[in-house]
């Protein structure tokens, strides 16, 4: 059996370590707090020297996703990271890789807004993230890591993600998640994917250089006859129920005989653990049903705990946003709050049960 | 009688058959062709990627039989930054206009060439936005009348034209800067040779190479091909000299 490799880590360092170990091929990104390390981190490894992989600081995060976009469109595992004004930046790039069905994998580790807001974490760009960002009827699948275990997790499985079904993905983090050290047991190295191996994992589509024996490949999101159009914007819809259908991940933390349910995704989630816990302890039967994906959101795991809740609660570090869709999936049936704290200030668990015990009517 | 012995001439195979959208009298046909010629006389159409724009080049992927890439506006040389550094062995292009090139892609272009990334750029300067209608481009002249100058471009309001291959060359990234123009036979041949020595160059890591050639709009100058042409030579030229600025 493989030897396990446990290391004692930041979030953003062990995205560059996971990212080499799991054969990425190319890395773009300008530099932004506080994520980083993340480029600080692959320069400082340069795999360019072991696995070949190509490491580039670009001009802008504009050039950064347009990186993307060239070297997705030639089959390869392409990253980049940056935290919500850069994200913004990349707004546009992003929406071409979805319409020209494009695999790469975007971190975005999150601050506090609007405009240049605050370095501290946030979780404010749930919207830009799961609901578009740039123009279109496009969606990104969008994996939240609530641990620096699941940041390296995530590269990995972002990639594998991406590349079945050809379209961008988001690590939606935070500064906390990724400034924070935890020990982190690192993912086995495998090598970068040989041109055949991609071409096995759906087919022939790279643009790559084109052999006399098959028809020209274009990466494109162009289309001006609008028949065709909607033919393509409904084969995405399809595209996105498969999402829906085989990837919705979540955590349910002691829920079996839950009354009264956190929504909670990474940070604040990893904080209303605590408060659970201290609730437990005060009689009160409080779950926690964690969203990984928040697109494709775990909207029937919700659903399938009503019968059993009284109300929900909605915690997330920003004034309310993922709650819309704790909202759309309880459909009016059982009160729903939104309790958050914004600006880069982190709620405590303790701020957490306050907010539980006003909407249960303890206080 | 055309008898096998008799060729003297035909059409390369990397042009496609279908026919292009391009307006009688433009540039754009006679450039891809240009290049279409140099990938078949190379053999290198199954190592060639080509970038291409928003404007008027846009659809170039339907007449190159060769891999291509789709960039948003201005972007094609971050694309084909990448697409070279991850496949080194391939020939990479991007084909721009100036719009896209000193326009909105004016910090892409900037970039990739002062990096010294090994690709090639085709730039198609003809002093307007063709694909929107005729607006005002970075390289409209002085004077000239457009959609959005319907008065003449004026300094005071629009500021001065963009010699922006005269910055290129000053890049230490770059080793082949020229600018070049396709209005009759001889030119043709010149820029037909600058883009082989591009395409060259691209496999020898010096640097990027970079070809401006100045072409013709008679759509959007509303001017017949034959008066275009002629109100290329007396206006363009003039602000936008022929000939190399580097060659190392």
């Amino acid at each position: 059996m493989e030897k396990k490799e446990y290391k004692l880590l930041k979030g953003n360092e062990v995205i560059a370590i996971a990212a080499i170990r799991c054969g990425c091929d190319g890395y773009f990104g300008y530099p932004i707090t506080p994520q980083s390390e993340v480029m600080e981190t692959l320069m400082e490894l340069k795999p360019w020297e072991t696995t070949g992989m190509v490491v580039l600081q670009a001009e802008s995060e504009v050039a950064s996703i347009n990186m993307l976009y060239g070297g997705a469109a030639t089959g390869k595992k392409v990253f980049t990271s940056s935290s919500s004004p850069g994200i913004s930046l990349m707004a546009e790039g992003l929406t071409y890789l979805a319409g020209a069905e494009l695999p790469c994998l975007v971190v975005n580790v999150v601050r506090g807004g609007p405009g240049l807001g605050t370095i501290q974490p946030a979780q404010s760009d749930y919207f830009q993230a799961t609901k578009g960002g740039g123009h279109g009827d496009y969606r990104l699948i969008v994996l939240a890591p609530a641990s620096v275990q699941e940041m390296n997790d995530f590269v990995d499985l972002g990639f594998e993600l991406a590349f079945k079904y050809r379209n961008p993905v988001m690590i939606l983090s935070d500064g906390m998640i990724g400034q924070m050290m935890e020990k982190v047991q690192l993912s086995p190295e495998k090598p970068r994917w040989t041109d055949e191996e991609i071409e096995k994992l759906n087919g022939s589509w790279a643009a790559k250089g084109k052999p006399s024996t098959r028809e020209r490949h274009v990466a494109t999101s162009l289309e001006l006859d609008s028949a065709k159009q909607e033919k393509f914007n409904q084969k995405l819809v399809a595209k996105y129920a498969e999402i829906a259908k085989n990837e919705t991940r979540y955590e349910r933390i002691m829920c079996d005989d839950a009354e009264y349910l956190i929504v909670a995704y990474g940070s604040s989630a990893r904080i209303s653990q605590k408060t659970i816990e201290i609730a437990r302890e005060k009689g009160i039967k409080l779950g926690l049903l964690r969203p990984i994906t928040l697109y494709p959101y775990p909207t029937k795991a919700i659903q399938e705990l009503l019968p059993q809740l009284k109300c929900v609660l909605a915690v997330e570090m920003s004034t309310g946003q993922m709650v819309e869709d704790v909202r759309l999936a309880v459909n009016g049936k059982i009160p729903v709050e939104h309790y958050g704290r914004v600006g880069g200030m982190i709620p405590t668990p303790e701020e957490v049960l306050n907010a539980i015990e006003n909407l249960i009517g303890r206080k | 009688m055309i008898k096998p012995e008799n060729l003297v001439y035909s059409r390369t195979k990397v042009l496609t058959d279908n026919v292009m959208h391009y307006c009688p009298g433009c540039s754009h046909g006679t450039v891809h062709k240009l290049i279409a010629e140099v990938i078949d006389e190379m053999n290198i159409q199954d190592k060639t990627i080509g970038v291409s724009p928003v404007g008027c080049g846009v659809f170039a992927y339907n007449y190159l039989d060769i891999d291509w890439l789709e960039a948003a506006h201005g972007r094609a040389p971050a694309l084909a930054t990448a697409a070279k550094r991850l496949n080194p062995d391939k020939y990479v292009f991007t084909y721009q206009g100036d719009g896209d090139l000193a326009s909105i892609g004016t910090a892409e272009i900037m970039h990739a060439c002062n990096r010294g990334e090994n690709i090639v750029v085709i730039f198609i300067n003809n002093a307007i936005y063709g694909m929107t209608g005729g607006q005002m481009a970075p390289t409209t002249l002085i004077g000239q009348v457009t959609a959005t100058t319907p008065h003449g471009r004026n300094v005071e309001l629009n500021g001065y034209p963009l010699k922006i291959t005269e910055l290129i060359a000053q890049l230490p990234g770059t080793c082949y800067v020229t600018r070049q123009t396709v209005y009759n036979p001889l030119t043709v041949r010149k820029t037909k040779r600058a883009i082989r020595k591009a395409f060259e160059n691209s496999m020898l890591k010096k640097g990027a190479s970079f070809v401006e050639v100045v072409g013709t709009c008679s759509s959007g100058w509303k001017l017949t091909p034959v008066d275009s042409n002629q109100w290329m030579i007396d206006n363009m030229f003039p602000e936008y000299p022929l000939g190399d600025m580097k060659d190392l």
